[in-house]
C-alpha cells in the first residue's frame, strides 16, 4: 500500500494510524524559524468516529488506508446483514453488519441508493443521502386547516424512523426528511 | 546602503532545519558543482560587509523547501539589514521602532528563551534532562516517534505547540538568549552561568516576525558550526551540504563587529491587515503559484 508524507497531507486523505483507518480533517504546518518543522494534524478515526490530534515531524509518513466511498443500492436484510449492491451494473453485493449500518438503519429503504464506505473491501460505514423521501405509516389523525399553527406531532415512517411533523400530515403521505438532523422538510405527495 | 545580492547562488545552507532548493542541473559557474536558490541573503551581505560596504540593507526574495502553511510559503520576502558597531540590544531597539512604529503596537518586552519556557511550558530548556523534555513532548507525539527526536527537536516541538500559542496572548515579545545549539550564526557568551546565543526573535501576536544576531565573526568557530551542521544532517538522513568557502574567506578577511536581522515582510503585512493567513497577502501562494 502507498504511503503519504506530511507534505501530501490534506483534508479528506485516508490514512492508517495505530492500525485504524482515519480521515484527515485538518493539517497545520508549524515551524519555529530556524527549528524543526512539524505538522499538527486533526483526524477522525473511521472505526470509532472519534477525533484525534497528532503531531508529526515534517517528512514523517503514514500508510494510506484502503478506504473508498461507493454509491450502492440497498437490497434487503437477512436479520444479521444488510445487503447492498454496486450501481455500476456489476451486480456485485456487499453485506454490511449492524455496526456499519448503525444510525443509517432507520433511513434504509429498499432500492434507494446510499454511500457505503469500504475498508479493505468490506463495508465500514453506511451513510444515507442528506435527504430521503419516506411514506408515513402511522400518525394521529390529521387536522385540516391547521397549516398556519406551529404544532407538531410524531409520525412513524415506513423505515421505522419517527419524526416530528406538522399536524396536517396524514397516513400515506410521502415526506422529505433531512437525515442529518432527523427533521421533516416538506410534503412530497399528498395522501 | 541598499544592496542587491544573488537569488541564485553557488552554495546553499548547512542548517539542519532549512532546506535549500536546488536550481539545476547546470552549475552556476565553471568549477562549481551546483546552483541553489538562496534561503537568505546573509552570506552575500556579510561578504559585502567584509569588503567595507558599511551598513547595508535589502529586500530579498528567498526560498525554503517544504515550508508551506498558514504562516509559511516556500518563497517569501525578507527585509534584511546589518549595522556595524551594533550589539543585539542596539538592533532590537531599532527593530522595535520600525515594526511597532508601523504596526502601531506597544514596544516589545524582552524575555529570555529560558524564561518563556519556564513560564509557558514549565520546563527549563537549559537544565532539564533529555528524558524530561522527551516526556513533556508525549502530550503531542507518541513515544515511538520520540525515538527520532533530538533535544532540539523536543524544544522546537514545545516552542511550536506550547510557547508560541501562549505568546499570541501576550503583547509583543523579543525572545533572546537561545541555547548554544540553536545559535545558528550568532555569537555565544556565558550569562547567568549558561552558554547563551546573542540571537533574538520578535513575536507579535504569537507570529514570529524576525530573527537577528549579534553576529559571529570568528571564522574558525563558523567553520566548526558548519561541520557540526553537516554531521547533524547526516545523522538525520539528510544530504550533506557544500560549505560556502567564499563566506568563510570573508570571515577570515574580517567581517566588522555587527548585528544583523531578517524581517519577514509577508507576515508583517499579514499582521498589519489583521489577517491570520499568508494567503491573504500573497496573490499566488504555493498551491496556486
Amino acid at each position: 500500500m502507498a504511503s503519504y508524507s506530511t507534505n501530501e497531507f490534506r483534508g479528506g486523505l485516508k490514512v492508517l494510524l495505530d492500525g485504524d483507518p482515519c480521515i484527515i480533517l485538518e493539517n497545520e504546518f508549524v515551524k519555529p524559524g530556524k527549528g524543526q518543522a512539524f505538522n499538527r494534524v486533526k483526524l477522525r478515526n473511521l472505526m470509532t468516529n472519534r477525533q484525534w490530534e497528532r503531531t508529526f515531524k515534517s517528512g514523517e509518513s503514514l500508510e494510506a488506508a484502503d478506504v473508498i466511498d461507493l454509491e450502492m443500492e440497498y437490497l434487503y436484510s437477512d436479520g444479521e446483514f444488510w445487503h447492498f449492491m454496486k450501481t455500476d451494473g456489476s451486480f456485485e453485493q456487499y453485506p454490511a453488519d449492524a455496526k456499519a449500518v448503525s444510525d443509517a438503519l432507520k433511513w434504509l429503504k429498499e432500492q434507494d441508493v446510499y454511500t457505503v464506505t469500504l475498508y479493505n473491501g468490506a463495508p465500514l460505514t453506511v451513510t444515507p443521502p442528506n435527504f430521503v423521501e419516506l411514506e408515513v405509516v402511522d400518525t394521529d389523525p390529521g387536522m385540516k386547516g391547521d397549516t398556519a399553527q406551529g404544532g407538531t406531532k410524531p409520525a412513524t415512517l415506513s423505515t421505522g424512523a419517527v419524526v416530528n411533523v406538522p399536524l396536517f400530515i396524514t397516513i400515506g403521505e410521502v415526506l422529505k426528511v433531512d437525515t442529518r438532523s432527523g427533521e421533516y422538510v416538506n410534503r412530497v405527495k399528498v395522501g | 546602503m541598499e544592496v542587491e545580492t544573488p537569488v541564485l547562488g553557488r552554495y546553499g545552507v548547512t542548517d539542519i532545519n532549512i532546506d535549500s532548493i536546488p536550481a539545476g542541473p547546470t552549475p552556476l559557474a565553471a568549477g562549481s558543482a551546483e546552483a541553489w536558490l538562496q534561503t537568505s541573503p546573509e552570506y552575500h551581505m556579510k561578504r559585502l560587509l567584509a569588503a567595507g560596504a558599511g551598513p547595508v540593507y535589502q529586500v530579498a526574495r528567498v526560498f525554503r523547501d517544504g515550508e508551506s502553511g498558514r504562516r509559511h510559503n516556500p518563497e517569501f520576502s525578507l527585509l534584511e539589514w546589518y549595522r556595524p558597531g551594533f550589539t543585539d540590544s542596539d538592533l532590537m531597539a531599532e527593530v522595535s521602532d520600525l515594526v511597532c512604529g508601523w504596526l502601531g503596537c506597544e514596544a516589545p518586552r524582552t524575555m529570555r528563551y529560558r524564561d518563556v519556557f519556564l513560564r509557558f511550558s514549565g520546563v527549563d530548556p537549559f537544565l532539564a534532562s533529555n528524558a524530561e523534555l522527551s516526556a513533556r513532548c508525549e502530550q503531542w507525539v507518541e513515544p515511538s516517534q520520540l525515538q527520532a527526536f533530538t533535544r532540539d527537536d523536543c524544544l522546537d516541538l514545545l516552542m511550536s505547540c506550547q510557547v508560541e500559542p501562549a505568546l499570541a496572548g501576550t503583547g509583543p515579545v523579543f525572545v533572546t538568549g537561545y541555547p548554544e545549539s540553536q545559535a545558528a550564526l550568532a555569537r555565544v557568551s556565558e550569562q547567568d552561568g549558561l552558554r547563551q546565543a546573542h540571537r533574538f526573535e520578535l513575536y507579535v501576536q504569537g507570529v514570529e516576525l524576525c530573527n537577528g544576531y549579534w553576529e559571529l565573526t570568528d571564522c574558525d568557530e563558523q567553520r566548526q558550526r558548519f561541520a557540526a551542521d553537516n554531521q547533524a544532517r547526516l545523522a538525520a538522513g539528510k544530504p550533506e551540504m557544500p560549505i560556502d568557502q567564499d563566506f568563510l574567506a570573508a570571515l577570515q578577511a574580517g567581517v566588522p563587529d555587527c548585528a544583523g536581522v531578517a524581517l519577514g515582510l509577508d507576515r508583517l503585512l499579514m499582521l498589519k491587515l489583521g489577517l491570520d493567513n499568508l494567503a491573504g497577502v500573497i496573490a499566488f501562494p504555493a498551491d496556486r503559484a
